[in-house]
């Protein structure tokens, strides 16, 4: 089985995206396991700075060579910084998915949402649980 | 859903560590490592793919090739032992059963590689159209097929090949030895890329492939899967069976009007393909490359004008060319390279990014051909089978 990156610092989703808190704000992106399952990431489609983002609903998209994938929101806010880099180098998301591989940062409207999340031993379990055949 | 098959290097692709995928009935590999990797390793060196999933359907006997002639676009009694030729399978209405590559083993003895998603119908459709006199034999899964593609084939396979490889010509092939074990070697391929075909018992699957991956180290052979085949057929422009090509198509639509005995006739479809030619044809296929940030994907609907005009049939980015392209069936009149077109591209159900338009614009095809004309007389890329 292959192995993933999960830190433990970070949140995480069922839906495969992490959340890291900095401050009153929280950084999202795409974990280890989604980025390998994905492939070479070659486009990736963020919201503008200002708009609103819904837990659970999607917020973009990120698409591989073969695939065309939702991003869906972990939590509920006002998306404040985007990860312009990723226009011109999609290929982040492959090469280091916790760092330069993040999407956007929220400003949470309700700021426990985050807590609510799972944390990274649930996630392990979630991601081996999809692992094995 | 029934089970998937398995082709013989099953264990093989578990034990490089591929990504297995269902492709037409089949488990197989989508990709190894990186399908742009993949498709690099093609384009600069060599790559190395399973493509087993395909069929075989041989035709022996004293009505073999009246049989194949009547059943193909292509001209059948005129091919020489030893040759190929791609040609369509097609249906009283003029559309396309599949396509297909047709290989004379001997005066009385052909045989057709079809798709794999095919092989049931074909064999159905080539039985009940084969004269009394003409025995029709299904060896799928009895043949191993790997596909080596690119420019340092020839230097790979020979290497382990007894087949004289620097003066065979494409669309030629021959019997011999691939690592010792008897095999069809063919320089056709679905890559637009120089290479050969390997056509072997299943049996002898196993040994061949590791044998050629051993000897293509020195060279950057890499193992490849469906998903770098699938972008670099795109980028040659060769379509694929159930995108650009279905039971409803002409293959005068599709462009592949050079495969097509239109003088001679006498094959199931013929008459239809006229009469359709003759009332006009509503869409042609066009090759387009994106202009605009996005990709466009099969399925997407075509704008030109502010109307929908059409649909795209296969769309991924290009590798090779850096930017997403596409093939998709337009008017006839909006097919003319220059012309500006619109792709609406749909996103995953729910999202709320939605629909929008990304600005292309329809070019000649291929995308991509080899610069350097390889493997003796080199025709324009021809379309092979998926």
């Amino acid at each position: 089985m292959a192995d993933y990156e999960i830190p433990n610092d970070l949140r995480y989703t069922r839906e495969d995206e992490w959340c890291r808190v900095e401050g009153s704000r929280v950084v999202v992106g795409v974990t280890d396991y989604a980025q390998q399952q994905l492939g070479d990431i070659v486009f990736v489609e963020l919201p503008a700075v200002g708009s609103t983002v819904e837990r659970g609903e999607p917020f973009g998209v990120i698409e591989s060579v073969k695939a065309v994938s939702d991003l869906y929101a972990p939590i509920s806010g006002e998306v404040v910084e985007v990860n312009g880099d990723l226009a011109d180098h999609p290929e982040h998301v492959n090469e280091d998915c916790y760092t330069d591989g993040w999407m956007i940062t929220i400003e949470p409207s309700d700021p426990d949402e985050v807590g609510t999340l799972l944390d990274a031993k649930t996630y392990r379990t979630h991601v081996e649980e999809r692992s094995t055949e | 859903m029934s089970a998937l098959k398995r082709t013989p290097l099953y264990d093989a692709h578990r034990a490089l560590g591929a990504r297995l995928v269902p492709f037409a009935g089949w488990e197989m590999p989508v990709q190894y490592r990186s399908i742009l990797e993949e498709h690099a390793a093609v384009r600069s060196a060599a790559g190395l793919f399973d493509v087993s999933h395909m069929g075989e359907i041989h035709v022996s006997g004293p009505g073999a090739v009246a049989s194949v002639e009547r059943l193909v676009t292509c001209p059948v009694a005129s091919l020489r032992a030893g040759r190929v030729r791609y040609g369509l399978l097609c249906n009283e209405d003029g559309g396309v059963v599949d396509d297909v590559t047709v290989y004379r083993l001997a005066d009385d003895h052909l045989f057709l590689c079809v798709n794999a998603s095919n092989i049931e119908k074909d064999y159905r459709w080539i039985a009940r159209h084969a004269l009394p006199d003409a025995r029709v034999e299904d060896r799928s899964d009895r043949t191993g097929l790997l596909a080596l593609q690119g420019p340092a084939s020839a230097a790979v396979l020979s290497r382990v090949c007894d087949v004289p490889l620097a003066g065979m010509k494409r669309f030629t092939f021959a019997e011999g030895a691939v690592a010792g074990a008897g095999a069809l070697v063919s320089r056709t391929g679905y890559t637009g890329s120089d290479g050969f075909e390997i056509y072997l018992d299943a049996a002898d699957a196993e040994r061949v492939f590791a044998a050629l991956l051993d000897a293509g180290k020195p060279h950057g052979l890499a193992p490849c899967g469906l998903g770098a085949r699938d972008t670099l057929r795109l980028e040659a422009a060769l379509p694929l069976y159930g995108h650009e090509l279905d039971d409803t198509t002409s293959p005068l639509e599709a462009g592949l009007g050079r495969f097509v005995k239109r003088e001679t006739g006498g094959f199931v479809g013929a008459e239809a393909i006229e009469r359709r030619a003759l009332a006009g044809h509503a869409r042609a296929l066009a090759g387009f490359v994106v202009e605009g940030r996005g990709i466009a994907r099969a399925e997407h609907a075509i704008f030109c004008g502010g109307a929908r005009v059409g649909v795209v049939t296969s769309g991924a980015p290009s590798p090779t060319l850096g930017k997403p392209i596409g093939l998709g069936y337009v008017p006839p009149a909006l097919a003319a390279p220059g012309t500006e077109i619109e792709i609406h591209v749909s996103r995953p159900s729910g999202s709320r990014t939605g629909d929008r338009a990304i600005a292309a614009r329809i070019v000649d095809t291929p995308f991509w051909k080899p610069t350097q004309p390889t493997g003796g007389t080199s025709t324009s890329a021809r379309p092979h089978t998926a």
